[in-house]
């Protein structure tokens, strides 16, 4: 930010300048330091963090709440059930959504404004949280492993989303072309019109993958065997729930198990948002892009 | 004309030449009519007493009995007063994602203006759960962050996580603090497509970097946020379920029970099926009545509208 183009004509900096680039600076620290100070904390002798001296270095350098998480079954079954869930639910959820959002795009699909307003409906009126758990309760999907991809599967935003890209960057013209060279709708679609639309494919994927790597509402709802569960709910179960329970016993080995339990708790949001955090810079510039066609709605 | 046969031979004819993108569509509608409709249907159950066995449709009627039930019941100012009070607090935090664009687009282009966009919105991909058990970890008055902080200057931390009266605030903030950055992009967006020549006639003219955004930058910004705005208002009562039945506790639980929470606790805790299912429904018209409000209001005076 100090170095100014060296060109002639604009290296004045002025005061407005500065007071927004200081201002820009605290609201950076502000997001990243609670973060770098898990980070930091989760290497550290817990008694130091606990006593207020674990700052910018880590103190007391140790890996002990790491290896308490490997004897963490629980976190491990999460962790598998998860990417389980992400890849099939982020797959399927692709398949459903952009092919429903493309057929929403042409202009000659007849009943076009009908489906829309099928779909769009659902955005603001639904059957709430007891109808929709008995709907699933009776087809026999609590607590299954399709319950956690099959019936939210359907995200109306993200088609619209979709749908508008399809009708801004897909040209009708190559349509007509296709169709005088005999080609129909469904190998235009996957030969043609996908190959075309790696950008909002790319946007959705990231949207739904990030979305069930997250979830825990469904499965607090939908699961009760705990070898479904996903890693968020075990989370929970270490993060929140339990916070006081392992403080159970007497005296010193009591304390340790005190103190363990809090090292890991800051290891363990580490290992549960570092796969996500990897991800999205790699895919920003299509998540900018993705952002920017939603704007343009309807 | 429409019932014309030769209108419907047409039709029919368009809708056979297009199978394909029925069978594109299928999947999807399919998916809908199970999961959104078919639910929709079971609204009924809160008109009725539900019981298991005898299903939906066989249930007695109850009548509005549920609807009665709830408005006596001690909850009801509660619940809404503590709705009302935490949407409203973050409905007065929308113009924060403006204001941050706003700076954003100030910064000369380059490497720091990267930095800050892609920082500012990392905190937008940590989890509910995360994010909560984080905000446990930090808030802790004896062994956190914050905690340490206040004891650098000898004073003793406020317990923010087990206090009804700061809920709101710890809600709304964190809140702010996670998404601000990611919720700015769609104005970032709106702002990067202005005009420059529109900047380049206003330093003509002698318009301050303030100028520029107080009669270029805003302007344009408006119908964006108006829209967003509109379906902000229209979820007022339908404050997310997630962050706050992570955050509840005992210690703050007379601010922090809100409607969906306490269906959720009335219908799958205590399997209240009728009654819980009445007071969401409750929930939802009063939510549609507001939209639909709002909508016809933006209508009016400002020609955004959603439909």
């Amino acid at each position: 930010m100090t170095r100014t183009p060296r060109t002639k004509r604009r290296p004045r900096v002025t005061v407005a300048e500065v007071v927004l680039y200081a201002f820009a600076v605290l609201f950076l620290i502000a997001i990243i330091y609670p973060i770098y100070f898990i980070v930091i904390a989760s290497f550290s002798d817990p008694s130091s963090v606990a006593n207020g001296q674990v700052w910018v270095f880590p103190k007391g350098f140790t890996l002990e709440g790491y290896r308490e998480l490997l004897r963490h079954e629980n976190i491990w079954i999460g962790y598998r059930n998860t990417i389980l869930y992400t890849v099939v639910g982020t797959l399927f959820g692709l398949v459903v959504n952009i092919s429903a959002a493309y057929a929403l795009s042409r202009k000659d699909l007849v009943g076009r404004k009908f489906f829309s307003l099928f779909f769009i409906f659902t955005m603001f009126f639904s059957g709430g949280l007891i109808p929709t758990f008995l709907t699933i309760r009776d087809f026999h999907l609590y607590n299954t492993f399709l319950v956690m991809v099959l019936p939210f599967s359907v995200v109306v935003f993200d088609m619209i989303v979709a749908r508008t890209f399809f009708q801004t960057s897909i040209p009708g013209d190559l349509w007509e072309a296709a169709q005088i060279d005999g080609c129909g709708n469904l190998r235009y679609f996957v030969l043609i019109v996908l190959p075309l639309s790696k950008a909002i494919i790319a946007v959705l994927g990231l949207w739904i993958a990030v979305g069930y790597w997250n979830s825990y509402f469904n499965a607090l709802i939908y699961l009760k065997d705990p070898n479904l569960y996903p890693l968020q709910l075990i989370l929970r179960n270490i993060l929140i729930t339990n916070q006081m329970q392992s403080g159970m016993g007497t005296g010193e080995a009591a304390q340790v198990a005190l103190r363990l339990a809090n090292l890991m708790r800051y290891s363990v949001i580490i290992i549960a948002t570092i796969p996500i955090m990897c991800v999205y810079p790699f895919i920003q510039k299509y998540f900018n892009q993705g952002v920017m066609i939603g704007a343009v709605k309807e | 004309m429409r019932t014309n046969p030769l209108y419907i031979g047409r039709t029919l004819e368009r809708i056979r030449r297009n199978w394909g993108l029925y069978v594109l569509l299928f999947p999807a509608v399919l998916l809908t009519l199970l999961f959104a409709y078919k639910p929709m249907y079971g609204v009924l159950i809160a008109f009725k007493d539900y019981s298991p066995a005898l299903g939906i449709g066989d249930s007695p009627w109850a009548g509005f009995k549920y609807f009665e039930k709830f408005f006596h019941s001690y909850q009801f100012t509660n619940t809404i007063r503590n709705t009302l009070v935490i949407s409203l607090y973050s409905l007065a935090t929308f113009p924060i994602p403006i204001m941050l664009a706003l700076l954003v687009n100030q910064m000369r282009a380059g490497r720091f203006k990267r930095l800050f966009q892609t920082v500012s919105y990392m905190p937008h991909f940590i989890s509910t759960v995360v994010m909560v058990g984080l905000m446990l970890i930090l808030f802790s008055p004896s062994t956190g962050l914050v905690g340490n902080m206040y004891q650098l200057f000898g004073a003793q931390a406020p317990d923010l996580m087990g206090s009804s009266a700061l809920f709101s605030s710890v809600y709304v903030w964190s809140d702010v603090w996670q998404h601000v950055g990611w919720d700015s992009i769609i104005y970032i967006a709106a702002l990067s497509a202005v005009d420059p020549s529109l900047y380049e006639a206003a330093t003509v003219d002698g318009a301050s970097r303030w100028h520029k955004v107080r009669y270029i930058d805003i302007p344009m910004l408006l119908p964006t946020a108006i829209t967003l705005l509109i379906l902000r208002v229209g979820g007022l009562l339908g404050v997310g379920f997630e962050k706050v039945y992570l955050m509840q506790n005992d210690l703050n639980i007379l601010s922090s029970e809100i409607l969906s929470t306490y269906v959720y606790k009335i219908g799958l805790l205590s399997s209240q099926y009728s009654f819980s299912s009445a007071i969401n429904l409750f929930n939802t018209v009063i939510n549609f009545i507001l939209l639909i409000l709002v909508n016809q209001l933006s209508k009016k005076y400002s020609e955004n509208s959603l439909w």
